[in-house]
């Protein structure tokens, strides 16, 4: 049976996560599996990173746990990935978040800090500005999509619409560099990534096990990628 | 475009609901795991619980009530009561809580909350100023001045509300919890001389709290104090309104509002 694995290091909020996903999953066929073994990491077939809180002690805690390799090796391996928050910013080459922290470096870009003309942390329910070229390959699939890769990555947003609100919090937010793995921006005082999307990695920095019915619907996009159903 | 918060507040006592009169007169009113689900329904953008009893008694029923709302209501649930130390945050957050409220021990203990900061991150620690105007508190050239109160509101911790706010800002809160004693259950509207003092002093978001007794109260909050989310309990919980009829008046009114849900 195919398993999420849900990974554990201590970064907070596990508990709605699990519970969030488990009823997003529910008759798909998978399995959640909340977990810090890196065996479990290596068995799994799909991940989640969640998490909240400072990028140094995130990447210090997958570090102490051994994770690092064996979370490079499945998403390299090709299995979907979903980073939230901190779990997406993890994914990126540094952060300046309390000096300088060296990421992931699976998705090249920086962390970065909002600006202090806006209040900080960006905390609450802003809406999410699908790109343009996701809508169109939303609307039209055949026309628009490149690739069937591109046409299955627009799953994630089935049944959400342009300018939906999810739930933030947070103070700093991801530039990439290369702009198409863009799939969504949000403003807040400045336009920002809010939802990335490259081969199998998805990174959101809001948080959908607290945007009630669309974070449940974006958690059960995602599991359907999972089992194969979208 | 950010939207402004709506948010219910649930007093809990040995894991009923209560709502207290300005902090008296307890009336039972029910389980709030279903009143948070009711709220959820609603389409409320957070939730607080309030452990009123917290600072005595055991925690063991607020720790159940939170692990059974986290588990069925997926919007951010901050807890607020009796916290004393990192481990009483980490119990609360791993239960479920988004977010933990601090008042008393942040006066008497402010080095927690830096801590607390550096161990869990600013976004979820909130601290709660309640004051209390203090005609004799001039600060500086404003005409009012207002003190901090703690432990529930009995005891003066002799310092500026506004000057405190800034405080915590340093100290590294993610947000302010500001209840206005003298408004706090008058129904006569927030305080929002008070809060629009806190808003521009801070530049972290502000909950106004105390004294909403009707839809055009959240609407001056928003409007004339610039608060950033507003916390109510009475006019919810009686069901004087609902919190979609207080989100489709806001929303008329020009107020950014979540409405999807």
């Amino acid at each position: 049976m195919k398993f999420i694995a849900v990974v554990d290091y201590n970064m907070g909020n596990l508990h709605s996560v699990s519970k969030a996903l488990e009823l997003a999953s529910r008759g798909l066929g998978i399995k959640l599996l909340v977990s810090r073994d890196r065996e479990d990491i290596l068995r799994s077939s799909a991940i989640v990173l969640p998490g909240v809180g400072a990028f140094g002690k995130g990447i210090e805690n997958l570090k102490r746990l051994n994770l690092i390799d064996a979370l490079k090796e499945r998403i390299r391996a090709g299995v979907p990935f979903l980073g939230i928050c901190l779990g997406l910013q993890l994914l990126f080459t540094e952060s300046e978040e309390h000096g300088k922290f060296k990421g992931l470096d699976i998705i090249k870009g920086r962390v970065v800090k909002f600006p202090e003309t806006v209040k900080i942390p960006h905390m609450g329910w802003n809406q999410i500005q699908i790109k343009d070229k996701i809508l169109n390959i939303k609307n039209d699939p055949e026309k628009f999509a490149e690739s069937l890769e591109e046409k299955s990555k627009i799953g994630l947003f089935d049944g959400i619409s342009d300018n939906s609100y999810f739930y933030f919090v947070h103070s700093y937010y991801v530039e990439p560099e290369d702009e198409g793995c863009i799939m969504a921006i949000s403003d807040y005082g400045l336009e920002f990534t809010s939802v990335i999307g490259k081969d199998n990695i998805y990174g959101m920095q809001f948080h959908p096990e607290k945007s009630v019915g669309l974070g449940i619907k974006i958690f059960s996009n995602f599991a359907k990628i999972v089992s194969g159903r979208l | 475009m950010l939207a402004k918060r709506i948010i219910p507040c649930l007093d809990v006592k040995d894991g009923r609901v209560v709502k207290g009169i300005n902090f008296v007169n307890l009336k039972d009113a029910g389980d709030p795991v279903e009143q948070a689900k009711v709220y959820n329904q609603q389409g409320a953008d957070e939730l607080v619980f309030l452990d009123i009893a917290a600072s005595f008694e055991d925690r063991g029923p607020m720790l159940d009530v939170i692990t059974r709302t986290a588990e069925q209501v997926f919007i951010p649930l901050t807890v607020g009561g009796g916290i004393k130390s990192i481990d009483d945050i980490n119990r609360l957050l791993r239960a479920g809580a988004d977010k933990v409220s601090m008042n008393t021990v942040a006066v008497k203990n402010p080095d927690l909350i830096k801590s607390a900061v550096l161990e869990f991150g600013s976004q979820c620690i909130v601290v709660a100023i309640d004051a209390k105007l203090n005609k004799k508190l001039k600060i500086k050239n404003k005409k009012l001045g207002w003190e901090v109160y703690i432990t529930g509101g009995r005891e003066a911790a002799g310092l500026d509300a506004i000057e405190w706010a800034k405080k915590v800002e340093d100290l590294g809160a993610g947000e302010i919890l500001l209840t206005s004693m003298d408004k706090d259950g008058t129904k006569d509207g927030y305080d929002l001389e008070l809060t629009k003092e806190i808003v521009e002093a801070v530049n972290i978001p502000v909950i106004a709290s105390g004294g909403a007794g009707n839809l055009e109260h959240l609407y001056q909050a928003f409007k004339i104090a610039g608060c950033d989310a507003v916390l109510a309990a009475s006019i919810f919980h009686y069901g004087e309104f609902t919190i979609k009829e207080a989100k489709d008046y806001l929303s008329g009114k020009g107020v950014a509002i979540r409405m999807d849900k």
